[in-house]
């Protein structure tokens, strides 16, 4: 097992499902020549060519929707936005028929498709750039979406999306790419949609988190255990549809005390659906009531000092834990 | 002669220099295309001289059947069986049957909402799409698609899509899967004219040029997006005129007449299987009934143009004229046609009325693959967060 950064382990599931399968095509701005504006793709066009890594114009409702025709003809696209902001000039390809085609045609035709890129906030890059629209797509039935936190996963669970026959959104995280950890080589190492990972056992308190959160919640882990000598499970949800409902029972089942954390703007979060899970299946073991942080909700602010304290920060989930201990 | 919304006398080309005006929506004034000539001249195009008697009576047919079909769910709409929208085609026949009638086995067809005539075209049958529109588990979609949602993979045929416009870049991925994969095919996108304001049309007809993709874009310009008027909805004219910006050859036609139609299907045919490149045609028609069967159709356009349209422009009777007069078919014939579809109809009404409604249970299929394929299933977790109460 080698140590690999977030980027170039997407960058080898994206590789080795390419080499797998020839249905496998790679498209987005700037992915080939660019070699991706994130550099995700580097090396890629050279070892593949033009015609598997494809660099399309600046026309995301074209190049998402050719992507779904292509698959309903059988071929398996996956589609990068540069941002996933980018993604709502391309909605109705999405959201309409990505989504609704197999439903629409009573099963007749699958969309076996992927449109992954970034998104998060943190940047400095403003509203416009900064949309975490995974709360939209999992309200839509007939996509699924994930959200990756580490290398592993990022590898793992790309590799699981492209050879998924539905419709799979990926959401990645621009701070995270630079993170490096082990990550199996193994070409067949897959990780399943919708297993939630327990990073951290912990006995008082419990936070479930997806993405960057993750990693913020588990240093607020670790100072409420050692300065404060709580005990804290960290769940980090990984796939919010398939959403894994049983590994959120369990550890609030465990603790008794719950905090949600997301980087998303609160209202129909995903975390709202989350604590309506929770209370719904394990009131009777809930020792206080469900807490959350989310971004604050305004618009991303471009500004450094603002945007840091509208994404949660250590210092935000700290308090919040502590309202809950 | 008065009434005509369009004028079909001049059928520019890419190749022709365009200056025409936008035309008002309920004054217009031009000349009764002659659609007789212009059939006879047809006749004798490349792609209809070898025409049998035999084939020209199953075109003929297969227009009346869709018409037939038509007239039958308007009645059942009315009636009350029908929910929803009921996009009718009549009117558009000869486009949707003069257009399919030419595919090979590779070549694929996309549309919009409006999309009985080109299901029927293709080979779909009456019962199935009937029951669809009912909302019957026996219908195409199962009753989950409903008139607008109409899709028969098996037949290259790959729906009826809801929003306009929305089919554009579907019909693109098409085209370049067939490409990808070295098939010497082609996809016919067809779309209304009011589509041509989408974006995501412009960005397709980018890509198309771009990557020379075997596409074909038909404008089914029956003059009215909606209830608005060519003229009050699109700058420049013809709309066709727009592919020129993107080096896409482009021409119009006269979509009352069917060999015309497939004359000007075969030449973009040729382009996209011999060059892998697209066109866009506009083809000229006409619908008889409003946008969606509910819309009040007298707020845009005269019962007169209606009328005027219907006497002299309907692409049935031009064609079965123009039959008779060639010998190939015979009143008799006719008549046993137009019975047989009224006969089909009706017994797929009565098909429709007596199946079953889907079943609750019914509701959680068909939206993932995954979650109908149990056995072969990768993710674990939850899938649904709301699903029907079990008996």
């Amino acid at each position: 097992m080698a140590k690999i950064t977030y980027r170039e382990a997407l960058n080898q599931a994206l590789s080795e499902e390419i080499e797998r399968d020839k249905n496998v095509v790679l498209m987005g701005e700037e992915v080939a020549q660019f070699k991706g504006s994130y550099k995700v793709s580097e090396g890629m066009l050279e070892k593949f060519g033009s015609d598997r890594i494809i660099d399309t114009p600046i026309s995301e409702a074209a190049f998402s929707g050719l992507a779904v025709g292509a698959a309903m003809m059988g071929m398996r696209p996956v589609v990068e936005f540069m941002f996933w902001s980018f993604c709502y000039v391309a909605f109705d390809q999405i959201f309409n028929n990505a989504a609704s085609v197999r439903y629409m045609s009573g099963g007749l035709i699958n969309v076996p498709i992927v449109f992954r890129g970034p998104a998060n906030g943190g940047t400095n890059v403003g509203a416009t750039h900064s949309h975490t629209p995974e709360n939209f797509a999992a309200n839509t039935p007939g996509l699924k979406v994930i959200c990756p936190a580490t290398p592993a996963d990022a590898k793992g669970m790309l590799k699981a999306a492209i050879r998924d026959n539905d419709p799979v959104c990926v959401m990645e995280n621009t701070i995270l790419y630079n993170m490096q950890d082990e990550v199996p080589d193994d070409k067949d190492f897959i990780i399943p949609l919708g297993k939630a990972n327990l990073l951290k056992e912990g006995n008082d308190l419990s936070i479930i988190a997806h993405g960057k959160a993750v990693h913020t919640s588990l240093e607020v882990a670790h100072t409420l255990e050692d300065k404060h000598n709580i005990s804290v499970e960290v769940l980090d949800l990984r796939s919010i549809r398939p959403l894994d409902v049983e590994a959120i029972i369990k550890t609030v089942k465990k603790t008794n005390r719950v905090l949600l954390v997301e980087e998303n703007k609160p209202f129909c979060g995903v975390d709202a659906q989350i604590a309506f899970i929770i209370q719904d299946q394990a009131f009777d073991y809930l020792d206080a009531p469900i807490k959350r942080v989310s971004a604050i909700d305004a618009p991303q602010a471009y500004s450094k000092a603002l945007e840091n304290i509208q994404i949660p920060a250590h210092d935000r989930i700290l308090a919040k834990a502590m309202e809950l201990i | 002669m008065e009434g005509l919304h369009h004028d079909t006398t001049s059928v520019p080309t890419s190749t022709d220099t365009v200056e025409k005006a936008a035309e008002p929506a309920l004054e217009s004034k031009q000349e009764l295309p002659e659609t007789i000539d212009s059939q006879v001249e047809f006749s004798n195009a490349p792609a209809n001289v070898s025409l049998s008697h035999e084939e020209k009576i199953g075109l003929y047919e297969k227009m009346v059947r869709i018409r037939r079909f038509e007239e039958r769910s308007l009645r059942s709409y009315q009636q009350g069986h029908i929910g929803g929208f009921l996009h009718l085609y009549i009117g558009q026949e000869a486009v949707a049957v003069g257009a399919v009638s030419m595919l090979g086995e590779d070549d694929h067809v996309i549309t919009a909402y409006r999309d009985h005539g080109h299901a029927l075209a293709v080979g779909m049958d009456f019962d199935e799409c009937m029951a669809e529109l009912y909302g019957k588990k026996t219908g195409c979609s199962k009753g989950k698609g409903g008139s607008m949602h109409f899709f028969a993979p098996d037949k290259n045929y790959w729906g009826g899509h809801g929003i306009v416009g929305g089919q554009t870049p579907l019909g693109l991925g098409i085209a370049f899967a067939l490409k990808y994969n070295g098939k010497k095919g082609s996809c016919l996108c067809f779309m209304g004219d009011g589509a041509t304001n989408q974006g995501p049309f412009y960005e397709s007809l980018n890509l198309a040029s771009l990557w020379n993709l075997p596409v074909v874009y038909i404008i089914e310009n029956n003059g009215y997006s909606m209830g608005t008027a060519e003229s009050r909805h699109s700058a420049g004219d013809p709309l066709a005129r727009r592919g020129e910006a993107f080096d896409i050859d482009w021409s119009v036609s006269d979509g009352h007449d069917i060999y015309e139609v497939r004359q000007t299907i075969s030449d973009a045919l040729r382009r996209a299987h011999e060059d892998s490149r697209p066109t866009v045609l506009e083809i000229i028609t006409y619908r008889y009934r409003g946008h969606s069967v509910a819309d009040p159709d007298q707020t845009y356009r005269s019962k007169e143009e209606i009328e005027e349209y219907k006497s002299n422009k309907d692409p049935l009777n031009l064609f079965k004229d123009q039959l008779v007069a060639e010998g190939a078919i015979s009143e008799e014939q006719i008549k046993s046609i137009d019975k047989k579809a009224k006969g089909d109809a009706e017994a797929s009404a009565e098909f429709a009325d007596a199946s079953p409604y889907p079943g609750s249970e019914e509701l959680m299929d068909d939206i993932y693959w995954e979650t109908d394929n149990p056995h072969e299933k990768t993710s674990i977790g939850t899938m649904f967060f709301e699903t029907p109460a079990q008996n």
